[in-house]
């Protein structure tokens, strides 16, 4: 695992708001900001490692405690804005999560403090959001991993991700999988390139039809502008795209990819409706 | 008290954990009420085990009754600890995400239909990586959205306990009722042991493991709302309880600011001692109507 995690997603999210530093009252470790984009005023959302966080095992970009509910906090703050006080209703506004994330914080102090839930509060903000018609989408800049990618990121309408080959977005780090499953990080690395969810590697992610859009970028460690107004422009039509459909994670079972990757899903689900209706 | 008082309750009752899941989910179930949904006959596999040379099972490991509790619409989702520990796949989180989204699909047209999940589970099925993690995630959003009409009731009883993404799954529900011997995190003692040191988390510590992850903790510290015996009949009880109560006023993972200020006050200079979290946290997040405590 290379020290730099965080680092791009804290370059991409200075590259796209103009700021770096995070809210009034939040740890150093989640960055937020409120940046005009298109026709909205968007807000971004960030985690980034912070070496002297309050909890030993949070000081590398994994999300932990203080990151989880910072994040609830931040965009709850969002669907409150849009739900509270006499003003004229205004259009929901978009929340974009940058991701690039090791993990969840694997330490004693956060299971003993109930990390599980933590999460769960910052999963439940991004749901209710999309489920209430904030465009919520998804950047992941870096890696996405675990616990960390559902707290921060998969409850997204729409989820795009570089094609880069630092780019990972996975259920665990290749070698604790490869321990766990009793398999060298060799086979890991063979079986990914014939069984697409095993892969490592985006591009195979992309095939699982979970992806609204794979973006070709130009040296992703340093946002050139030319860049920045890439990113952007895509942002844009992935927040256009969001509103034109559905609150729920439906597109990704019916995207051309899933509807050939994830026929176990569809026919999984399928049964079960036949059979509910007739129960 | 004698023997013969005393010891027949013990004897005779039925343990829920020495259960598999469809035994479990049938002993929740009013008598007669219910139909199992896409079983072992249906033979729905895992696609991706098989081409890893594992043997898949016919039910993916994941029970679903449509039924009845109390005489109210439920449905009751168990998945089976003794394949593959539980681990959540693409068949299994689909067969999951799809009931819950035709219980909100019924209870949007009037027919409330209430979810009980029956969760041992290691969390993500590792052998179908990526397609377990967005399994869980959309496991997540189909609670999260029948939690809008229905209680969501999830019950751990032991003995894999409930670990990894679903544990957020778990989190999200509106009542957690457990047994002493089921454990409920994020990360399991090994993970931890693995990524942070021994120093960190010594796995083979089996009191320290219970001492944090242990039901009677989560219940103590207000994670979790019901702490309740090996006992079929009264887990079946427990969770019928919580069916006719319905909705909580607030569920707990909508409290972001008291937790958040809890986390704030915590001394992290040191680790933190399980028992202090009873006292400064518990009994004040409850948010179930019904009494706390060990149902004896």
């Amino acid at each position: 695992m290379s020290i730099q995690v965080g680092l791009r997603g804290k370059a991409w999210f200075e590259a796209l708001t103009g700021k770096n530093s995070p809210m009034a009252g939040d740890p150093d470790s989640v960055l937020t900001a409120d940046v005009k984009i298109g026709e909205d005023t968007a807000r971004f959302l960030c985690v980034v490692p912070n070496p002297q966080a309050r909890f030993p095992c949070a000081r590398r970009g994994e999300v932990g405690l203080e990151e989880a509910y910072t994040l609830a906090a931040r965009v709850n703050e969002v669907i409150e804005q849009n739900t509270s006080g006499d003003k004229q209703p205004i259009s929901a506004r978009p929340i974009i999560a940058i991701v690039d994330v090791k993990s969840q914080a694997y330490g004693r102090r956060e299971e003993t403090a109930a990390i599980f839930l933590a999460c769960a509060t910052a999963a439940e903000a991004y749901a209710s959001a999309r489920m209430k018609g904030h465009p919520v989408i998804t950047l992941v800049v870096g890696q996405a991993i675990s616990g960390g990618f559902l707290t921060h990121g998969y409850q997204a309408n729409r989820i795009l991700a570089f094609d880069d080959s630092d780019v990972v977005i996975h259920a665990m780090h290749k070698e604790a999988a490869a321990r766990i499953t009793l398999r060298t990080v060799a086979e890991l690395d063979r079986l990914g390139h014939e069984i697409a969810p095993l892969s490592y590697d985006v591009r195979d992610y992309a095939k699982l039809g979970l992806l609204h859009k794979l973006l070709h970028v130009e040296d992703p460690d340093k946002p050139a502008q030319a860049t920045v107004t890439q990113v952007q422009k895509e942002l844009i039509d992935a927040i256009a795209d969001a509103r034109a459909g559905s609150t729920d994670l439906g597109n990704r079972l019916t995207s051309k990819a899933a509807r050939e990757t994830r026929k176990a899903s569809v026919a999984a689900r399928a049964h079960i409706e036949e059979q509910w209706m007739k129960a | 008290m004698s023997y013969a008082t005393v010891i027949p309750e013990f004897v005779l009752r039925q343990s829920f954990i020495e259960l598999d899941a469809r035994s479990r989910a049938q002993t929740l179930m009013d008598p007669g009420s219910w139909r199992e949904l896409v079983g072992p006959f249906d033979r729905i596999e895992s696609p991706w085990l098989p081409e890893q040379g594992i043997a898949p099972q016919f039910d993916d490991g994941c029970v679903v009754l449509k039924g009845a509790i109390a005489g109210k619409a439920t449905v009751v989702i168990a998945l089976e600890g003794g394949f593959q520990a539980g681990s959540m796949g693409e068949v299994s989180g689909a067969k999951m995400a799809a009931a819950l989204d035709l219980a909100t699909r019924d209870s949007q047209n009037g027919k409330k239909t209430v979810a009980v999940l029956l969760l041992e589970t290691g969390g993500v099925r590792l052998q179908e990586a990526n397609l377990g993690l967005n399994a869980i995630a959309e496991v997540m959003a189909s609670i999260l959205a029948l939690r809008q009409h229905a209680p969501v009731i999830t019950v751990i009883a032991g003995t894999v306990g409930c670990f990894g993404g679903m544990a957020l799954a778990a989190g999200l529900s509106s009542y957690i009722v457990m047994t002493p011997e089921a454990r409920l995190g994020l990360n399991g003692p090994e993970v931890i042991e693995q990524e942070s040191g021994i120093e960190e988390f010594d796995s083979s510590d089996r009191a320290l493991i219970w001492a944090i992850n242990g039901g009677e903790q989560r219940v103590a510290m207000g994670v979790a709302d019901e702490l309740v015996l090996d006992d079929a009949q009264k887990i079946a009880a427990i969770v019928r309880s919580h069916v006719e109560a319905g909705l909580p006023a607030v569920h707990r993972s909508q409290q972001v600011d008291l937790y958040r200020e809890r986390i704030r006050a915590l001394d992290t200079s040191r680790q933190i001692d399980p028992l202090t979290l009873r006292e400064t946290w518990g009994g004040k997040t409850t948010v179930s109507k019904t009494r706390k405590g060990v149902t004896r």
